[in-house]
């Protein structure tokens, strides 16, 4: 069993735009891109031109249909990947240590040196947000970039997790939920901000905006500029222009 | 607690080369990062104007692109049937030289046996040149079977269309409509602007049958039946007349509402008056009388009547006035209540006009008139494919423009804003050149706007110049060209054989057909004599895609990151509203292929044949090559005199943008430079472009026109107008007589909306069926990439709740599809976010088995399908004995979104039909990542 730090100095997570995120899967290949030659092993692919290629991904995005009773049907595209929990059953299930929660800034992390590959914190971790190695016989996971968003070797501007700095609608964003002022901490607040299955007491630190209310466009119909059977086209026509005199 | 010590700042990489993505057509600045020489990242360059450092998934799994095992080797000759995919592998001298000798001949004889054509081509303005210099009419891109009603149809009514012609004022508008926009268009530049509406609470609206990407994000979805929204738009346009709520003095003085339509009967019966000069002319409310169009104060009266002649104003205002476009009449036909049309009318009219906005940036229009202010109207639309597709959609792109016009929101602050070098008005544009002269040049470029039947590509005899029978009286408008017309029609003979066809990056035997089966049984179809219909064909290609196996020559291209290319003004640029803009892509690494000849850029491949056949333009007088490579052609090709493929850094110094000489340093430079060049507008030419004299001047300056080019939009259109003319039996060039109707009908001066052919078949086949690209897949090279596949590895149809429950489908079923043209056995899912009346599948999804290096039992394989066998290129025989072809009658466009089908549960099934025996590999299937 690993235990889990007090508390964290900075709470570092992602605001997720579930209005605004069109499920392009930018954030996808993104994170494929940059884990597969960042932090740890590499994100393998098994049978990439086969019948059934498989790989570790730390960031996928599912989409959900949604059929009220009374609206139109909706798609939600919802990306899921590590929520950095406060109280991270992956973490407390850890048989070597390996999975740990960072002091500093609470990202959670495997340390694959430590890591035996058993799969345990997979299978503890309730938001299917972990994948083992099949290559490397390691646990996988989202680290926030952990090696960017630190990196002296990047541009300022470029040191946030790689799903951000992608993504096109901007429908994501990265800061510290530690800071009641932070950027991260103001929109969710605005936004009403969710986190994900509170009900089994994990305390997600990442927060999903939940879709706007949908096809409520109200506008009064437009009055007629008179009564266009009585009046025929030419009396439109004088009282439309007559509008500019 | 002991935390493990990790390195928080490793190296990344080496080096950062900065070039443009070809993942999609987007053409996005990208950062490629190398260590060792080898690419090991891929992400956005923030300073580039098209993506601003975001890309999307395909972008960022090129890396899995450049390495695979697709990727071609050698130049390959045929050894089996065609077909086949039996080849050897040849040297590149073998190959050119076979280029050669079939080509030579042709052009000392009869150019037009060769056809030239290129599919996703981003070097349309060279290869074109290329196809004029060997002096061939047969040349064209893909836009025929894309969105060319998208394009023509802002052309001849705007002087611009989307996309690379224009944008939505994503910083100020407030309201945003998207029409049929498909989800791989434009795509992160969408995205981006998405964003930003999304961050400032603007409403989005989609209009769409499929709820899915963009659309599941809109804030109000109108599911509307495919085909359609032409008739939806005239609704809205008829509530909006109807309430008074439109902008009279735009209209006034912006557009050729104010001119007289003539109403005299004869030859000019319904042209637009003219005076003397035979110039158009208002009727100046000050005077009462005829003034200049573009007099200094003349203040033009939309209600004149002169002399019996009515303007353009009252004729639109008293057809859409008319009961049939009201909400309760076209309701049931779009899907869509009269009551959620009414509110959307009234939504476009609120924003409009009651949340107008100011900038306070005084202008000059080209009248000469001041004004203080910029008004501006914050309701913007975007309009794709799935309007283009139809074989009405010339008329309902005509439509979306005409309501922009109405609400006065082109070109004003929070509307649509032109990108340079459009505006551009029809008159700018050159009309088709097509006739050809044994070892001569074409006189001029092959594609063009026709403005009058004169203008048409016909022989002498009347029947059509070109192949694909482009600019006929069948499409006269095709201003993109009818790629998908031409293997039928060098099949058929009709309207004549050729020798040799020689395509580009289309993969013409798969998914860019419309009917796979039907144009791979033309390509290998023999003659009496035993010798191939179309006898050669050579094709260029970076991957071993289906199309290679029907080639018996291939010209192996290189990959996007080993090749110089050129985003030109002259062609499809990345210009924004605010600037003009072109970009490069340069070699960041070399291409190898280790233990095999090689591969060529396509550009330079064709530099290299020029000079073998002595084309003018690339070859000195002494027979040697004026080019060395291509990139030495973008930076040293003169079009007009100071004017080159790209506008940054010319002149000797290289401090000159838009016209000056070459710069030997030029190629140089734009690498510098982040691999693009932006010549930025000024701030009093920002908006109002076609009418603002300081934008007049700066694009004068910058290159686009060689004088100032003024002008009104078309509400009317006077080139259609024309044909309507000679179709009503007025003129010396007359129709054939069994298109009359048809050009009567379709060539209407103000927009209409009929129904699409393809509602011919409803009775028996009663769904509408549709394909759309993925946001993540790109045509058929991304189904290939390790990384995509994985993603989206598998295409379903999918069918409505009403459809889903009337057969009893269950999960995992697939159904038998049928349409007028064929059947298709494939997997059926459930989706409730969806119109009604209509089934739809992800695009090109589908592969043949030995194709692009994939193992015989991949999903793409096996299950993934695609539509196209249930399309056609011609439409059902009418009993004439005439070929119709399945295309908007205006501009050729592939009416692909007509189809029709019907559908029947098969059960569990484990394989998709039909089935096509295995291609040949042409290289070994892909193993592991490399």
């Amino acid at each position: 069993m690993t235990t889990l730090p007090h508390s964290t100095t900075k709470k570092l997570g992602l605001v997720i735009d579930l209005d605004t995120c069109v499920g392009c899967q930018a954030c996808v290949t993104a994170c494929k891109g940059w884990n597969d030659q960042g932090y740890g092993a590499p994100l393998s692919d098994q049978d990439p031109y086969g019948a059934a290629p498989s790989g570790t991904f730390l960031n996928r995005v599912h989409s959900y249909q949604i059929t009220p009773e009374d609206a139109a049907p909706i798609i939600v595209n919802m990306p899921r990947s590590c929520l950095h929990c406060d109280d991270a059953p992956c973490v407390t299930v850890c048989p070597t240590g390996a999975s740990y929660k960072r002091t500093e800034d609470g990202i959670v992390l495997v340390n694959e040196d430590a890591c035996i590959g058993c799969g345990l914190c997979a299978w503890a971790c309730p938001y299917g947000a972990r994948e083992l190695d099949a290559a490397a016989g390691v646990m996988k996971k989202c680290t926030l970039c952990v090696d960017r968003i630190y990196n002296e070797n990047l541009p300022e501007q470029d040191r946030e997790p790689a799903c951000v700095r992608t993504c096109p609608t901007g429908a994501r964003h990265f800061g510290d939920f530690a800071d009641p002022q932070s950027h991260v901490s103001r929109l969710s607040a605005e936004r009403g901000g969710m986190a994900l299955m509170p009900e089994l007491g994990t305390k997600p630190v990442n927060r999903y905006l939940p879709p706007r209310k949908k096809d409520v466009m109200q506008a009064s119909p437009l009055a007629p500029l008179l009564d266009i059977q009585a009046s025929g086209f030419a009396g439109w026509l004088d009282k439309m222009l007559g509008k500019i005199g | 607690m002991n935390q493990p010590r990790i390195d928080l700042s490793p190296h990344v990489s080496d080096e950062i080369r900065k070039t443009t993505c070809y993942m999609c057509a987007c053409r996005c600045g990208i950062d490629v990062h190398l260590t060792s020489g080898k690419v090991t990242y891929i992400e956005g360059n923030k300073d580039h104007p098209v993506n601003k450092g975001v890309l999307c998934a395909k972008g960022a799994s090129g890396i899995m692109q450049v390495t695979a095992p697709s990727r071609l080797r050698a130049p390959l000759r045929r050894v089996g049937p065609r077909g086949s995919g039996a080849f050897e592998e040849i040297s590149w001298e073998e190959a050119l030289g076979l280029a050669t000798a079939w080509m030579k001949p042709l052009r000392e004889t009869a150019p037009e046996k060769l056809a030239f054509f290129t599919g996703r081509d981003q070097s349309q303005s060279f290869t074109g040149w290329w196809a004029q210099q060997f002096g061939t009419p047969n040349y064209a891109a893909h836009g025929g079977f894309c969105s060319v009603n998208m394009a023509a149809g802002g052309i001849y009514t705007l002087g611009g269309a989307f996309w690379e012609f224009g944008q939505p004022d994503w910083d100020r508008t407030k309201l945003f409509v998207m029409f049929g926009v498909a989800e791989d268009h434009d795509s992160n530049p969408i995205k981006i602007g998405l964003g930003k509406l999304k961050e400032r609470g603007a409403r989005v609206v989609g209009v769409n049958p499929i709820r899915t990407g963009y659309n599941a994000v809109a804030d109000d979805w109108y599911g509307i039946t495919p085909g359609t929204d032409g008739l939806l738009i005239l609704s809205l346009i008829h509530c909006l007349l109807a309430a008074g709520k439109i902008d009279l003095a735009y209209l006034a003085r912006f557009t050729n509402a104010p001119l007289l339509v003539n109403e005299t009967d004869g030859p000019e019966k319904g042209l637009i008056v003219k005076n003397a000069e035979s110039q158009p002319f208002v009727i100046d409310k000050r005077t009462g009388k005829p003034a200049p169009w573009d007099g200094q104060g003349v203040q033009p009266d939309l209600g004149a009547v002169w002399q019996g002649h009515r303007t353009v104003f009252q004729h639109m205002a008293e057809r859409y006035l008319s009961a049939d476009y009201a909400p309760e009449q076209v309701a049931e036909r779009c899907g869509i209540s009269a009551n959620r049309i009414r509110i959307l009318a009234a939504e476009l009219a609120r924003v409009a006009f009651d949340e107008a906005i100011e900038i306070d940036q005084p202008w000059t229009d080209f009248r000469g008139d001041l004004h203080e202010k910029m008004t501006g109207r914050p309701v913007s639309f975007h309009a794709m494919r799935g309007i283009s597709a139809h074989s009405n959609g010339f008329q309902t792109a005509r439509a979306l423009h005409l309501l922009q016009i109405v609400l006065g929101t082109v070109e004003v602050p929070g509307g649509y804003r032109f990108k340079p070098p459009y505006p551009k008005p029809v008159e700018a544009h050159p009309t088709p050149h097509f006739v050809s002269v044994p070892g001569k040049p074409l006189s001029g470029p092959h594609l063009g706007y026709v403005r009058s039947p004169e203008q048409l590509a016909l022989l002498p005899d009347g029947s059509p110049a070109r192949i694909d029978k482009a600019f006929s009286w069948e499409n006269p408008f095709s201003a993109h060209g009818m790629m998908h017309m031409v293997i039928p029609n060098a099949h058929a003979g009709d309207p004549y054989r050729i020798d040799t066809l020689f395509l580009y990056m289309a993969n013409i035997a798969w998914n860019s057909s419309m009917n796979t089966a039907q144009v791979m049984a033309m390509l290998t179809d023999k003659t009496a004599e035993g010798d191939y219909v179309i006898p050669r064909i050579i094709y260029s290609d970076a991957y071993a895609s289906e199309m290679v196996a029907y080639a018996d020559l291939i010209l192996p291209d290189t990959t996007y990151l080993e090749r110089h290319d050129c985003i030109s003004l002259l062609d499809r640029p990345i210009s924004e509203p605010g600037a003009a803009g072109d970009s490069i892509r340069w070699p960041v690494v070399t291409p190898d292929r280790p233990g095999h000849e090689g591969v060529r850029g396509f550009q330079s491949v064709l530099l290299d044949l020029g000079v073998r056949l002595g084309l003018p333009g690339m070859t000195n007088p002494d027979g040697s090559a004026k080019f060395k490579d291509y990139a030495d052609y973008i930076v040293n090709h003169i079009r007009r005199p100071g004017v080159g493929p790209l506008i940054g850094f010319r002149g000797a110094g290289g401090d000159l943008e838009g016209r000056g000489e070459a710069n030997p340093d030029q190629m140089q430079a734009y690498i510098d430079n982040g691999g693009f060049y932006q010549a930025h507008v000024p701030q009093e030419a920002l908006f109002y472009k076609p009418w603002n004299k300081a934008y007049q001047d700066w694009a004068v300056a910058t290159s686009f026109y060689e004088s100032p080019q003024p002008y009104l939009f078309n509400i009317w259109s006077e080139p259609m107008r024309r044909f309507q003319l000679a179709a009503e039996g007025q003129g010396f060039l007359q129709p054939p007589d069994h298109l009359r109707a048809q050009i009567r009908q379709t060539m209407d001066p103000l927009p209409i909306w009929y129904p699409p052919f393809g509602e011919a078949a409803e009775a028996e086949y009663p769904l509408h069926a549709l394909t759309q690209r993925p946001m993540d897949m790109y045509h058929s090279w991304g189904t290939q990439n390790a990384w995509l596949r994985q993603i989206r590895g598998k295409n379903f149809l999918y069918v409505p709740t009403k459809v889903w429950k009337q057969h009893g489908f269950d999960e995992g079923d697939y159904a038998r599809v049928t349409s007028p043209n064929g059947q298709i056995v494939v997997p059926v899912a459930h989706m409730a976010a969806l119109n009604s009346e209509t089934v739809w599948t992800w695009n090109a999804i589908g592969k043949r088995k030995g194709a692009w290096a994939l193992d015989e039992g991949a999903t793409e394989a096996t299950e993934g399908f695609l539509l196209n066998h249930l399309i056609s290129e011609l439409l059902p025989e009418k009993g004439d004995g005439l070929r119709y072809s399945n295309s908007d009658p205006v501009t050729g466009q592939a009416a692909w979104f007509d189809l029709r089908v019907k559908l029947e549960r098969v059960g569990k099934r484990d394989h998709s039909e039909p089935v096509f025996a295995p291609v040949s590999r042409p290289v070994p299937k892909g193993e592991g990542r490399t």
